[in-house]
């Protein structure tokens, strides 16, 4: 048994992780001036490619690159409806969610009701996918992860969770401390002054949405492997958190270090939804109001929250939104 | 003219994406054919595609109406779909052929009602309808088409002529479940035993199902505890596995027990070595060191039932088939086969019970409670009158009392029995 604290702040973690690929992923994409409302669709293809792929090949490093590469190929499709033939970005991208998670069940459908069935993922003593089971379960860290309550808690994770957290953070010194980032800044608040200045706006805009729309491919396989790898017919891994992400964007005011705040203050409530009566269960005198709050509340709390930081956001006074201004539109460089 | 080649694309490719969606099921339905095994069918979400019946034998037609995809490869749509096709092929139908099926049809009396027509359209003999929410649009439509049997799952509306109700006693089944989770929570000394529930006391479906399950358990091992975690929906991978984890970590429980759609709570307790009966199917292959048994519907019993009647006289259809409400005796609901992690007195236990339910003799929420003792090859089993008390103390059944199942038919159980506690609210 595990303390209810350790597993509270276990699970902010290890069940909100995915919403920090896809913040990051989308921050990438939005800081290049375009707005992807595909990250739903995107994660789920991530997700079923990637895991098959890693159930095939017994590995969880294939299962990551091939499902950067399958969510980058999304991204690539993103980009050339956007950028070259000059689409409507919100279009494009909702095409690309419902695409995506239509995708998801059709390969997860077609292979259920195949002969072999769908690939399950165990690591029994037989089983084919030990190896992909075993390197995507928790890492143990000499020393840290040994930390009474805070060792269980925050150093014992899946490899891709410490990941998730270095993309981010790399992103954010990408941002602030590159050339190549300073001009995908600039692409993002003024398409034509950064094109005057001679820099390639369709490369940087290619290029950077292919590898946001990776990495929430990343974040869409973490799902799958989190859920012990089963396809259920009415049921997609990525549960709407694709949307979240979308949110989180703004909530993280466009810079990849606060989306990790983001993502777990976002967790934070999202587990107090399941772990209220667990709290006020281990500690009936301090916490044992929680429990008179009914649980629809606890289950709006998040997207509450959400919904109060957006207002917030929206009336502050201050000019240091970090929203690219060019956000949404297209670049054309014969516009006038 | 950039522009207008873009809007093409995104147009062409919107409207691929949403045919993705739709067609998925044809397409699919084509493959499932190919691989026989499924026996998915091909036919016809679409009215106006041309079906070309081959080779069958009568002009028989079903008609089936799903909440989710005819080609879900598990839970609720399945295990109708699964439950429809194999009673036709041993009535001598060819689902291929005389099945009519109109899926992901939303708790919406106009899609209903658009559903119904399209079958009736396709000469349809007898609609099932699975889910509770199309009660209305068949009520009113068993008059528009008079002709046409209409049978709804979990309803409790009919007529006297040609629409009637089904159900079954999946809380029979439950108990069986309970009895070995209380064996295997003797075997490990852990009298804690969770219940990820969909819902609580609000369904007599699920209230009746934790009850039962609970005094499954406490015949076998009386000072059993059920923690029931509500999550207020039927299905949420990821919420169900949360539950299934705080049950384990933070109420200690040594064997999990669920109401609610997908594999998780066994998945999370074969990763944390705790034990588990899963919920509408054997979910022995995704909890293989943990699984015990589940509690599964075997919906054929039912629409075999149904379409014979329908077949041979439709008109006696109310007096020969009428409301449905049938349990272990008639094989509607049944426990998967025990896996390997059972304990060695489970069979035997599991058997009694089930003759003494399939008899008529003994029935779960009755005045009488069973007791279970002895060593593999030698359990008895005891009767004992004892009253039927929920949870806050009130006595439903005074000691001795029959059966109250109607509670369950009629939807008005909405109390836990002593033993049960809620952890969340």
């Amino acid at each position: 048994m595990l303390d209810v604290f350790t597993l509270f702040l276990f699970n902010i973690i290890v069940y909100n992780i995915p919403l920090l690929y896809g913040t990051t992923g989308e921050i990438m994409i939005e800081k290049s001036g375009s707005l992807n409302l595909g990250v739903e669709g995107t994660m789920a293809i991530g997700a079923v490619v990637g895991y098959l792929a890693g159930a095939k090949t017994n590995s969880l490093f294939v299962a990551c690159i091939v499902s950067f590469i399958a969510a980058g190929l999304v991204g690539l499709l993103f980009s050339f409806l956007t950028v070259t033939l000059q689409a409507n970005q919100n279009v494009t991208g909702l095409t690309i969610t419902t695409f995506g998670v239509a995708f998801y069940y059709f390969i997860g459908n077609a292979l259920s009701n195949s002969k072999g069935g769908w690939p399950m993922f165990s690591g029994a003593e037989e089983s084919a996918t030990k190896a992909f089971y075993e390197q995507s379960q928790a890492l143990h860290i000499p020393v840290l992860s040994d930390i009474p309550f805070f060792g269980k808690a925050l150093f014992s994770h899946g490899i891709l969770v410490y990941v998730a957290i270095l993309i981010a953070i790399l992103m954010s010194v990408y941002f602030k401390k590159t050339v190549p980032g300073l001009k995908l800044r600039a692409i993002g608040e003024n398409p034509a002054a950064a094109d005057s200045l001679g820099v390639n706006v369709t490369l940087y805009k290619y290029l950077h949405i292919i590898i946001g729309s990776g990495i929430m491919g990343i974040g869409g396989l973490y799902m799958g492997l989190n859920m012990g790898g089963t396809f259920e017919g009415s049921n997609c891994w990525i549960n709407g958190y694709g949307w979240i992400s979308i949110a989180l964007v703004i909530f993280a005011n466009w810079s990849p270090a606060k989306a990790i705040l983001g993502t777990f203050i976002f967790g934070f409530f999202n587990t107090l939804r399941v772990q209220n009566a667990a709290l006020a269960y281990a500690f009936p005198n301090a916490l044992g109001w929680l429990t008179k709050i009914p649980s629809h509340f606890f289950s709006a709390l998040p997207f509450i929250i959400t919904l109060i930081v957006l207002i917030a956001s929206s009336l502050s006074k201050k000019k240091k939104s970090g929203e690219p201004q060019a956000i949404g539109r297209n670049y054309y460089r014969e516009d006038r | 003219m950039k522009k207008l080649i873009s809007i093409i694309v995104t147009a062409a490719l919107t409207v691929t994406s949403v045919f993705a969606l739709a067609g998925c099921n044809s397409a699919e339905g084509g493959e499932s054919n190919s691989n026989g095994d499924n026996g998915t069918v091909a036919s016809q979400d679409d009215g106006d595609e041309p079906v070309t019946p081959v080779d069958s034998d009568s002009d028989f037609k079903v008609g089936a109406i799903y909440i989710n995809s005819q080609n879900d490869t598990s839970g609720y749509t399945y295990a109708h779909h699964k439950g429809i096709t194999t009673a036709m092929k041993s009535i001598g139908l060819n689902p291929d052929t005389d099945l009519y099926i109109v899926d992901n049809i939303p708790e919406d009396d106009e899609k209903v009602k658009q559903a119904i027509d399209q079958l009736a359209g396709n000469g349809c003999n007898i609609i099932f309808g699975i889910s509770f929410g199309y009660i209305n649009a068949f009520e009113e439509k068993a008059e528009e088409y008079p002709d046409i049997i209409f049978s709804h799952a979990t309803g409790y509306l009919s007529n006297d002529k040609n629409f009637n109700n089904y159900f079954g006693r999946i809380y029979q089944a439950r108990y069986l479940a309970g009895i070995a989770a209380g064996y295997k929570s003797l075997a490990i000394g852990n009298n804690n035993i969770g219940y990820v529930s969909a819902w609580g006391t609000e369904y007599a479906e699920t209230c009746s199902g934790i009850n039962a399950f609970a005094m499954g358990c406490m015949a076998v091992n009386p000072d059993a505890k059920i923690s029931v975690y509500e999550i207020y929906t039927w299905g949420d991978q990821e919420l169900e596995r949360q539950a299934a984890e705080t049950l384990i970590e933070t109420y200690g429980c040594g064997v999990i027990a669920q109401h609610c759609d997908s594999a998780q709570p066994q998945i999370v307790a074969n990763e944390k070595h705790v034990f588990g009966c899963g919920y509408n199917s054997d979910m022995t292959a995704e909890a293989p060191d943990s699984h015990l048994t589940a509690p599964i519907w075997n919906w054929d019993a039912y629409y075999a039932t149904a379409m014979k009647a329908a077949m041979t006289d439709p008109d006696s259809f109310m007096q020969t088939v009428g409301n449905y409400y049938e349990g272990l005796s008639a094989g509607l609901v049944d426990v998967s086969e025990l896996s390997k992690n059972c304990e060695p007195e489970t069979a035997e236990a599991i058997k009694l019970a089930k003759d003494l339910m399939i008899s008529g003799e003994w029935d779960v929420f009755s005045g009488v409670k069973l007791t279970f003792s002895g060593a593999a090859g030698s359990v008895k089993v005891d009767k004992v009158n004892d009253a039927l008390v929920t949870n806050a103390g009130a006595e439903i059944v005074a000691a001795g009392g029959a059966s109250v199942d109607d509670g369950v038919i009629q939807g008005t159980m909405d109390y836990y029995v002593a033993g049960v506690t809620q952890v969340n609210n």
